[in-house]
């Protein structure tokens, strides 16, 4: 089965529909897959959620989508650098769902091993935990009780991803940390597009150093990344 | 004098042992970096997926696909390891992390810690600190004692949306280190030329002996 695509529309014809439920790689603007989403953008697909660690700056990353208003909810961890995404979500256009970022990133693994939910310590106390199930496991010192929230398993209608480099099957090679929330992702949707820097030829990628294997993979693209540096920070030079 | 930033991460570098792997938060905690003990070697975790942090690239050599938890480039070490975000909070969460280092708005003397939102200010999320306090080893807080109006930020119980219940070990203020204990907080330590009774006078939280 042919994998691999012409351009970031190709890739997604046939798979896009308003209100689907979108999971993506990236943190902050690191390893995001900016070329699947700019094609996002040009379909105009509507009232879409996004699984996703954050929501961009205001002109990158799924920022583009807010400006466009193609997108209804999020589901983050940490959105502090959009003002776009600020002025929905205070006016009420834009609905918001706070996860811990672990939870947010085992939500996804989850999702992509068949685990509906999991029990995690993380949030317990807090605003997160209100109206979850809570469970006692004997995970103290000496098997004392402790309590434990259920947090439920991401299963996307689409995850779109990052990768460093593939070969022609979907086999995925990550750079540094742009490989953050990227693996989870494509691991929860029921489809995966990948955009990567470079295809190589099948078998010229060890398979010990494969990060994702292909089966995770449906479509894939190479294109030109910008990769916006959003914070960017130096030491003087000794 | 009561500590400034640089002298409270320091006192927080010692509380870092030999061997271990620790995240650092934003802020002063960034700082204690900075004066790690000589002869201690530990291994900086970065939530968004690297275990050897290397300090800040020199102009020029910034890389996009480097970057630390608070977005800023970074560099690698010999020792570094890259992985993807479930497994790096599944370190955590599974108590690989030894210890974390965090700022905080307020703590209680029940260990309650909150340090992500204040309701009626923009939200901008929880992001790792959620995560890092339920599931490292140890919770060092590192702040001011008070706010800048003077109100003491160690309290009897926390006003503010809480990070998470009972998460924390020991606070490090600019007026000295206490410890969160069986009913309240325990004195450790005073800042250089700072007397009990003052940091008494700064505290709601109850001192116990």
């Amino acid at each position: 089965m042919k994998k691999v695509y012409g351009s970031a529309a190709e890739a997604l014809d046939g798979i896009l529909f308003d209100g689907m439920f979108i999971a993506a790689g990236g943190f902050g603007l690191c390893g995001i897959p900016e070329l699947l989403l700019e094609a996002i953008k040009e379909a105009g697909t509507k009232d879409l959620t996004f699984a996703s660690n954050n929501a961009g700056v205001d002109d990158f990353g799924i920022g583009i989508l807010l400006q466009t208003r193609q997108v209804k909810k999020m589901i983050s961890s940490y959105v502090g650098e959009n003002k776009e995404f600020m002025r929905q979500y205070l006016g009420g256009e834009l609905e918001l769902e706070f996860n811990p970022q672990g939870t947010l990133a085992e939500r996804m693994r989850a999702g992509g091993c068949g685990i509906p939910g999991f029990y995690t310590k993380t949030g317990v106390g807090t605003v997160i935990a209100e109206g979850k199930e809570h469970k006692d496991f004997p995970t103290g010192p000496d098997g004392a009780m402790e309590t434990y929230i259920m947090e439920r398993g991401i299963f996307a209608d689409l995850a779109i991803v990052k990768a460093w480099k593939a070969d022609p099957t979907g086999n995925l090679v990550f750079r540094k940390t742009a490989r953050n929330f990227n693996p989870p992702a494509a691991m929860c949707g029921k489809v995966c597009v990948v955009e990567v820097e470079e295809i190589v030829e099948t078998g010229s990628l060890d398979p010990d150093h494969i990060h994702l294997p292909g089966i995770y993979v449906h479509r894939l693209i190479q294109g030109e990344h910008e990769k916006r540096i959003e914070q960017r920070t130096t030491r003087p030079a000794a | 004098m009561p500590w400034d930033r640089n002298q409270m991460a320091a006192r927080a570098a010692q509380e870092l042992q030999d061997g271990w792997y620790v995240n650092l938060g934003i802020g002063i905690p960034t700082l204690v970096s900075n004066h790690i003990p000589e002869g201690v070697e530990v291994t900086l975790q970065s939530e968004n997926g690297m275990l050897g942090m290397g300090p800040f690239p020199i102009e020029g050599q910034e890389d996009p696909d480097l970057i630390n938890a608070g977005k800023q480039t970074i560099t690698e070490l010999p020792k570094t390891a890259y992985f993807d975000s479930a497994q790096s909070f599944g370190m955590i969460r599974g108590g690989k992390i030894a210890m974390a280092i965090l700022g905080a708005m307020e703590v209680a003397e029940n260990g309650d810690l909150a340090n992500w939102m204040i309701p009626g200010k923009l939200v901008k999320g929880m992001g790792g600190a959620m995560d890092l306090v339920a599931g490292v080893g140890r919770v060092v807080v590192v702040m001011d004692h008070a706010n800048k109006h003077g109100q003491s930020k160690v309290l009897k119980e926390c006003t503010l949306p809480l990070t998470g219940a009972g998460v924390v070990d020991r606070i490090i203020t600019n007026l000295g280190v206490l410890d969160v204990v069986e009913g309240g907080l325990k004195i450790v330590e005073l800042a250089d030329g700072v007397t009990e009774q003052e940091l008494r006078d700064l505290t709601e939280a109850t001192i116990v002996d």
